[in-house]
């Protein structure tokens, strides 16, 4: 029986030493596979019992922070500024996840950065906690201005620094106060489904992730690819419609009206016959071409999560005649863009045809407010060469100056803009969505911002881009113009 | 003399065991809540106490017993006593109490088993004390079924787990029975044209015994005590007999048994499913748990998280992952001290059934220790995904208080057993004639 013991005994000496194998492939060799696994929500367990940075705006408004909290995690999350900032800074919630800037900076807010765990060397021998705070480029006075003048009227307002591509403000209506979904219990996973079932989609932060028809305002990507490519012509025929293939729906101007004329008169009326020729003229290639120049197509690299794709289709089927493009070129059809894209259209116009990658946060600090980082400025996308780009620009200008979008003129500043209504298809009464895009600046200098302003689902024919959106998109600029101290 | 280094030996491995406990229970406790227990002097030293009780207990009763087993059982209870309090403070004094029960039993074992040769002759009352109270839970006021398993009985407050008891039983039963019939088991005379195997009427009663318990482990849905019995008993009758070819038989048998009960029954097929790849249902039942242990023990990495600082958050953490939670607040260093824990008494054990001279302590020895080792790797094993996950508790570790007084008694009748073998052999000693170059 001794052999047989002993024989036992190497046995279960084997079946430990697997075992003990198995705990080191586990806790040693793939213990930092296993940390990272998506499902893993470890980390996320634990940084909810660690306090967090803040988030603060540009003009040092408090509008997320960490409370220590009784029960439950260490932590809890508030937002004192409510549903003014809720689309940006997003909610950070343990049942619901992290959102908006809560997700993006998460590693800096969470200090799990080296930059910041490390940022001092004393702090490897002392027991503090590390987190870095964020401020954003956002200024809660225009935030608040935008809110109040886009008041209960479902939209988006988007106002940015065409030279550095900073965000000055970023609202929709409707939005939502991130303080009860960042509760950690079961509340928030029920007002997240009630808020999921709104039809209104209020969690859907539309100012950069849904996309609609821009209608006019999309003239201008228009107009760009056809002045880029030398293909504006002179004149352009006075006429009432634009003959549609095989379709008795043929095209018409806003109001039935007659247009015609160069670029700057087609512009300040905003005329749809000469805009659908200009497209057609161009083909679909060059128009998506003009498109993509601007950043249709193609995700915004913002810092925020999940932005929308701006569309507009490579190529037009052929069997359709030219219906399809010309609708496009005006902005109709397969168009479709983020309100953060337009307002970068009308950037890239500003900055000399340069459009700048758009970003909300201007640096990261720490706990002693000293730059851990700020954000570096980069071109994102080159949409127009500098000559065709003052020919755009001044066509712009004109538009306010003596067009559609006078709404938006500063007395003293150089102004340039673009309306749109961009009528919905369907049944039922008529309705369209108001547009407007621009820029404004000191007198013959370079713009100093640019704005995009989209109030949707207006009823009738005449709430148009120039009487809702204008107002609203000036109100705006005064306020970011203020700021800048450029009056 | 001997006997005196030995146990001296023992107080002093006993003390630093204790000194361990009482370090990471305050630690524990800190890493918690910030404070101290306010109890904790009164507490140390009653639980000192107790285990220098059963240390003088072994003075007295097993002077010659091997040193190492006794404070291999404290430490690991105390480990798992810290942990219990950590997870869920509710417990720690119903631990403690059957703690202070187990330690009795331990000295109240060693004060009746003087002999150990004694218990074969309680061979037929173990077997029918073991498949009673394995069958206990079945009947129908006194079972109880928690988790899908019928495995416990409820008396008034008391939960009890008779299956606990019944293994030590059983294993007194085949170690008797087994050297009884070794001989006639090892001569294959069966099929009469080419024997391969023995006679099945030798065989009968055990297999009986065996059938009964898996059939009845099976209605009870306990996988975990089905596949640690049907070990033992291979195992004990691979060591009795010397045959090899009992094992192949037996786990050919066994292979076939595991597929069947895998294509019949959802909660075996479910455990494999989740064995393969928990990644699949990482929200189901057991890749949940699975995945979360595996989760909890690399977090810990190699030194841990700290005593009282990990997440605390695996369902079942006080019974079976209870090496996953230590696994997160000890890391590496925590886990491969338990694992050696075990491989130290599986060691102490098999060296006990090597010093003994009765066939029936050898068989006895081995089964104890058995039941300690492969009872350890079934549940480490399933917690870190080595096999399938079924359901034992971790010997002296996880909560439970039938486990702890089984693991208890099957200690103290190891330790009777080496304090036997070393009586015999001062006895032998004494009677042998003094050789003559000794002399001067």
């Amino acid at each position: 029986m001794d052999r047989q013991i002993k024989r036992l005994g190497i046995a279960l000496g084997l079946c430990f030493l697997a075992l003990f194998a198995q705990v080191n492939y586990i806790q040693f060799w793939q213990a930092d596979r296993i940390n990272d696994e998506p499902i893993n929500q470890r980390q996320e367990q634990r940084s909810f019992n660690s306090p967090r940075g803040d988030i603060v705006s540009a003009d040092g408004v408090l509008l997320a922070t960490s409370e220590e909290n009784r029960g439950g995690f260490a932590f809890r999350r508030l937002y004192p500024e409510g549903a003014l900032f809720g689309g940006v800074t997003g909610y950070y919630s343990f049942n619901l996840g992290s959102t908006g800037v809560e997700s993006t900076y998460e590693e800096d807010l969470s200090g799990s950065n080296p930059e910041i765990s490390l940022s001092r060397l004393s702090d490897l021998f002392s027991e503090h906690e590390n987190f870095g705070n964020v401020q954003l480029s956002l200024s809660a006075a225009v935030q608040r201005v935008a809110t109040e003048q886009l008041g209960e009227r479902e939209g988006s307002v988007v106002a940015l620094d065409p030279r550095t591509g900073a965000i000055d403000a970023m609202v929709s209506f409707p939005s939502v106060d991130p303080g009860p979904l960042a509760t950690n219990n079961q509340d928030s996973i029920d007002i997240k489904t009630l808020l999921d079932a709104d039809p209104e989609k209020p969690l859907l932060f539309r100012a950069y992730r849904e996309i609609f028809f821009p209608g006019s305002t999309f003239k201008v990507v228009t107009a760009s690819g056809a002045v880029e490519r030398n293909q504006v012509r002179d004149n352009y025929a006075n006429a009432t419609t634009f003959d549609i293939q095989f379709s008795d729906r043929d095209l018409g101007n806003f109001n039935g009206g007659e247009c015609g004329g160069n670029l700057v008169q087609i512009m300040q009326v905003s005329c749809n016959t000469a805009f659908a020729q200009m497209g057609v003229d161009l083909g679909s290639a060059n128009l998506a071409g003009a498109a993509n120049a601007y950043g249709f197509n193609d995700e915004i690299p913002i810092d925020l999560p999940n932005p929308a794709v701006s569309v507009i289709p490579e190529t037009f089927p052929t069997d359709q005649g030219n219906g399809p493009l010309a609708r496009a070129s005006i902005g109709q059809g397969d168009v479709q863009a983020s309100p953060l894209q337009m307002a970068l259209v009308a950037a890239g116009v500003a900055h000399g045809g340069s459009v700048m990658t758009p970003h909300v946060m201007a640096r990261i600090t720490d706990q002693d407010g000293e730059e851990i980082r700020s954000f570096e400025d980069t071109e994102w996308r080159r949409a127009l060469s500098a000559d065709a780009n003052t020919v755009v620009h001044d066509a712009m200008v004109a538009t306010a100056e003596g067009g559609s979008a006078e709404g938006l003129l500063i007395p003293g500043m150089t102004v340039g803009g673009k309306t749109g209504t961009a009528q919905l298809g369907g049944d039922g009464p008529p309705r369209s969505h108001a547009w407007i895009i621009g820029f404004a600046g000191p007198e013959g200098g370079e713009a100093t911002v640019a704005v995009a302003v989209i109030v949707q689902g207006q009823p009738g024919t005449d709430q148009t881009g120039g009487a809702v959106a204008a107002p609203i998109a000036k109100a705006v600029m005064e306020a970011v113009l203020a700021e800048r101290g450029s009056r | 003399m001997i006997e005196r280094l030995r146990r001296n030996a023992e107080l002093t491995l006993l003390l630093m065991g204790m000194a361990v406990f009482g370090g990471a229970y305050a630690l524990a406790s800190l890493g918690r809540s910030a404070s101290v227990p306010a109890n904790i002097g009164p507490f140390l030293a009653f639980v000192v106490g107790l285990f220098v009780l059963a240390h003088l207990a072994v003075r007295r009763l097993a002077p010659g017993a091997d040193g190492t087993l006794l404070p291999l059982g404290g430490l690991l209870n105390g480990i798992g006593y810290v942990f219990i309090a950590r997870i869920e403070p509710d417990l720690a004094s119903k631990q403690a109490l059957w703690t202070a029960v187990g330690i009795l039993a331990f000295i109240a074992t060693l004060y009746f088993v003087k002999r150990p040769r004694d218990l074969e002759r309680y061979r037929y009352s173990a077997l029918l004390i073991g498949i009673g109270l394995i069958m206990l839970p079945l009947v129908p006021v006194l079972g109880n079924e928690v988790n899908g398993a019928r495995i416990w009985i409820q008396a008034g407050p008391l939960n009890f787990q008779p299956g606990e008891v019944a293994k030590m039983a059983l294993v007194v039963f085949f170690a008797a029975y087994l050297v009884e019939k070794r001989e006639l088991l090892a001569l294959p005379s069966w099929p009469k044209s080419r024997p391969i195997l023995p006679d099945p009427k030798h065989l009968g009663p055990v297999m009986v015994a065996w059938g009964v318990a898996m059939v009845v482990i099976m209605a009870e849905k306990d996988l975990g005590t089905a596949l640690l019995f049907f070990t033992l008993f291979m195992v004990m009758l691979w060591v009795s007999t010397g045959k090899a070819r009992f094992l192949v038989v037996g786990f050919s048998l066994f292979a076939l048994g595991a597929l069947f009960a895998f294509s019949q029954f959802a909660h075996v097929q479910q455990r494999i499913d989740s064995w393969i790849n928990p990644w699949a249902d990482p929200n189901g039942p057991g890749g949940f748990q699975i995945l979360r242990g595996w989760f909890s023990m690399a977090d810990g990495g190699i030194g841990g998280r700290g005593l009282g600082l990990g997440l605390n958050n695996i369902p079942e953490a006080e019974n079976d992952f209870i090496f996953a939670v230590i696994g997160e607040e000890l890391g590496l260093l925590g886990t491969t001290a338990v694992i050696v824990a075990f491989l130290l008494i599986v060691g102490s054990g098999l060296r006990i059934a090597l010093s003994q001279t009765g066939s029936f302590e050898k068989l006895l020895a081995t089964g104890l220790t058995t039941l300690f080792g492969v009872q350890a790797f079934i549940i480490l094993g399933g917690v870190t995904r080595l096999l399938p996950l079924t359901g034992v508790v971790l010997p002296f570790v996880s909560y439970g208080g039938s486990a702890l007084l089984v693991n208890y008694i099957q200690l103290a009748l190891l330790i009777r057993l080496s304090d036997d073998a070393h009586t015999r052999v001062q006895r032998r000693a004494r009677r042998a004639p003094i050789p003559a170059a000794a002399t001067p």
